[in-house]
């Protein structure tokens, strides 16, 4: 009942009311690129590809699950297959909107369990052009957005959004972001650097439906001055598959399940 | 190694054997390992006349089966050694899971770490090899396994690890025919080793509890076996013949405590060692009971930059009982000794390369140790790292200076699979 009077009362405010605000378009873009579902799991192919056309490739599984609403807190889990000395390390993340992140990493050599010092806006994503917040994203309030323009991108309606950081915390002084109408993913984001020149762009490659979640299953992050870029492959994708809040805890990080992991 | 390890070896080769048709069903059995080149040269001549203070090659092969709730993982090496001229096989690790959903169960060599210090041990009691460490090699080989068995318990309130350890295992120090080091009677060359006996009194325990703490992570630690180093008991004081070392028992209650603090990672650790054979600290072959403390701090300065820095102190309980005690002839320790310890590590091209410098500083002794090295991944699965380990300062006795003439410039190579 109370839906139809919603409907009711907005089909009743003028026109430029409706228009969506460029904070609400990220907010929407954040739960729709970092928040989908209460979990998520994915196969991680990771190709960073230098100017020459050397390449590395980091493999790993992620898993993530949501505690709260879109835009709270979340909890990563990594378990790396590639490349070789790394293999069998696991990862974890406490991710807190407000605050820095918890972060801890298995050393299995070891077998020992130790806490990191990471900060996530500058860090690189293991040697990726990715950085932390790239993977696990970035606060919407730690930004203003502005609405630049609405065009198309590849045949798909998409609104253009200035982020601009509040604070010099980051090494861009603002983002473009093309955010599709339909599913509110970007499809593509430009970093200026302080100079005011493009300095890194992502793009989505290809977008798949799964379980009903439309989900990026390849991007790629590419530097411009230097021309290295990182191509980011997701298979076996999957959502509200039931990780147990357990999972995220120094007993598995010492011994990751097999049936998470694989 | 002790004829108790080699036995312990072949017991669980042989079990692992019998095991095998049961696990030759298991679907996913992963193998992996690498090969390595390990070379560390002294920039003086060792005590035997050598340039090398380690020199071998080494290939490891690592198996790994798991099995519904269980797993079974070996990790053995075969090596050759270029200065004894010798090959030789080492089990580093093998053992079985049992995974349930509440507890768990590892028995077999396994290696455990514990504490929150950055290569400063109060609460990490097991088995090291300084040797390695001093030699140059991976950071890894400072540990050895233990054999015995852990149970892991995890109730809603907190987690927990029970260990016991029926067979004990010292730790490995410095070799005297490749290292330059303190002996307080070199002319004495009758000596002899007494471990612990295997028996059920024997038995080392260990009990980790640990949770979350407002958003730290605590822990509580209790040992009750032996001191790892050898302490010496000469047969007559005044007319020394022959020296026997033994391992004093040992307990030791602790904490420590680590979480995210001003921008980094802070850690502190607390022990207290009980020596439980000389508890008045009058018997000069057996440690005194010491008090320990261990700060430490952890931040990320820029980019791929992280510095750690940490502060340790101990000091004993009955100093004036060791005063009166310590023959004299024999150095004397302070009361109360200090390590200030710094990390620099920067990753650069893509992480693939990373520079790193650790150093321990003794603010007590005046002695140091400084540990430069550069890693290079050449590829996703070759490396090689290049360093030094520079020893000086201090007393001819103490723990770094006695190894002044040992500074040594190391290779590791790996290509691993």
């Amino acid at each position: 009942m109370i839906r139809y009077l919603m409907v009711l009362v907005i089909m009743l405010l003028p026109i430029e009311a409706l228009a969506i605000s460029a904070e609400d378009v990220m907010k929407k873009s954040q739960a729709a690129f970092h928040y989908q579902g209460k979990d998520f799991k994915a196969r991680v192919v990771m190709k960073l590809i230098s100017k020459s056309g050397s390449e590395r490739t980091r493999e790993l599984t992620m898993l993530r699950k949501n505690f709260g609403e879109a835009g709270g807190d979340q909890k990563f889990f990594m378990y790396f297959f590639q490349p070789a000395d790394v293999k069998d390390m696991t990862f974890m993340v406490y991710k807190y909107p407000a605050k820095d992140d918890d972060r801890w990493l298995f050393v299995p050599a070891i077998n020992m369990v130790r806490r990191i010092a990471a900060q996530d806006k500058t860090s690189s994503f293991v040697g990726s052009d990715f950085t932390y917040e790239d993977v696990s994203g970035r606060d919407i309030q730690d930004d203003t957005h502005a609405m630049v323009k609405e065009e198309k991108l590849g045949g798909k309606d998409c609104y253009v959004v200035k982020s601009t950081p509040k604070a010099g915390d980051v090494d861009y002084s603002y983002k473009l972001s093309w955010i599709d109408k339909g599913n509110f993913l970007p499809l593509k984001e430009e970093y200026y650097d302080k100079k005011g020149e493009l300095g890194r762009v992502f793009s989505a490659d290809e977008i798949k439906n799964v379980k009903g979640f439309s989900t990026i299953t390849k991007r790629v992050m590419k530097n411009i001055h230097s021309g290295h870029r990182t191509e980011v492959t997701y298979t076996k994708t999957d959502y509200n598959i039931g990780i147990e809040d357990s999972l995220f805890s120094e007993r598995f990080l010492k011994q990751p399940p097999k049936k998470w992991i694989e | 190694m002790s004829i108790r390890r080699l036995k312990f070896i072949f017991h669980f080769v042989v079990f692992a054997l019998l095991m095998l048709p049961f696990y030759a069903t298991a679907s996913d059995v992963s193998i992996h390992g690498f090969a390595q080149g390990n070379y560390s040269f002294g920039t003086r001549t060792t005590p035997d006349g050598g340039g090398f203070k380690w020199a071998e090659e080494r290939f490891q092969f690592k198996l790994d089966v798991p099995k519904d709730s269980f797993r079974l993982f070996i990790k053995t090496d075969a090596l050759y050694d270029h200065i004894d001229e010798k090959g030789d096989l080492e089990l580093r690790e093998g053992y079985i899971d049992y995974t349930a959903q509440k507890w768990d169960l590892r028995a077999g060599r396994q290696i455990i770490t514990w504490g929150v210090g950055d290569l400063i041990f109060i609460n990490d009691v097991f088995p090291k090899d300084y040797e390695a460490f001093f030699s140059g090699r991976p950071l890894e080989y400072m540990k050895k396994g233990i054999d015995g068995v852990k149970v892991g318990a995890y109730p809603e309130f907190a987690s927990f690890e029970f260990i016991a350890i029926p067979v004990f295992e010292p730790n490995n120090y410095t070799d005297s025919r490749r290292f330059y080091m303190f002996d307080p009677m070199p002319n004495v060359t009758n000596r002899e080793e007494k471990d612990p006996a295997t028996n059920l009194e024997n038995t080392e325990l260990a009990l980790r509890a640990y949770r979350d703490i407002a958003g730290f992570d605590a822990s509580i630690y209790y040992y009750r076996g032996f001191y790892r180093k050898p302490y010496m008991i000469p047969d007559d004081l005044n007319n020394t013949t022959k020296i026997t070392f033994h391992y004093p028992k040992l307990s030791v209650y602790g904490a420590s405590l680590q979480g995210r603090a001003l921008d980094g990672v802070l850690s502190f650790e607390a022990g207290y060692y009980d020596s439980r054979q000389d508890r008045k600290g009058t018997d000069y072959t057996v440690p005194n009971s010491q008090t320990k403390f261990l700060v430490g701090y952890q931040r990320q300065l820029w980019e791929d930059f992280t510095i750690g820095l940490q502060y340790f102190t101990e000091y004993m309980n009955d100093y004036a009982e060791y005063k009166k005690a310590q023959p004299g002839g024999l150095p004397k320790d302070r009361k109360t000794g200090q390590l200030a310890t710094v990390r620099l590590t920067q990753l650069l091209m893509h992480q693939t390369m990373k520079l790193s410098l650790f150093s321990f500083y003794s603010t007590s002794e005046g002695d140091y140790l400084i540990n430069p090295e550069i890693k290079y991944n050449f590829s996703d699965n070759i490396w090689a790292a290049l360093g030094a380990n520079i020893f000086g300062g201090g007393e001819r006795w103490s723990q770094f200076g006695q190894l002044d003439k040992n500074d040594n410039v190391y290779l590791q190579l790996r290509y691993e699979f």
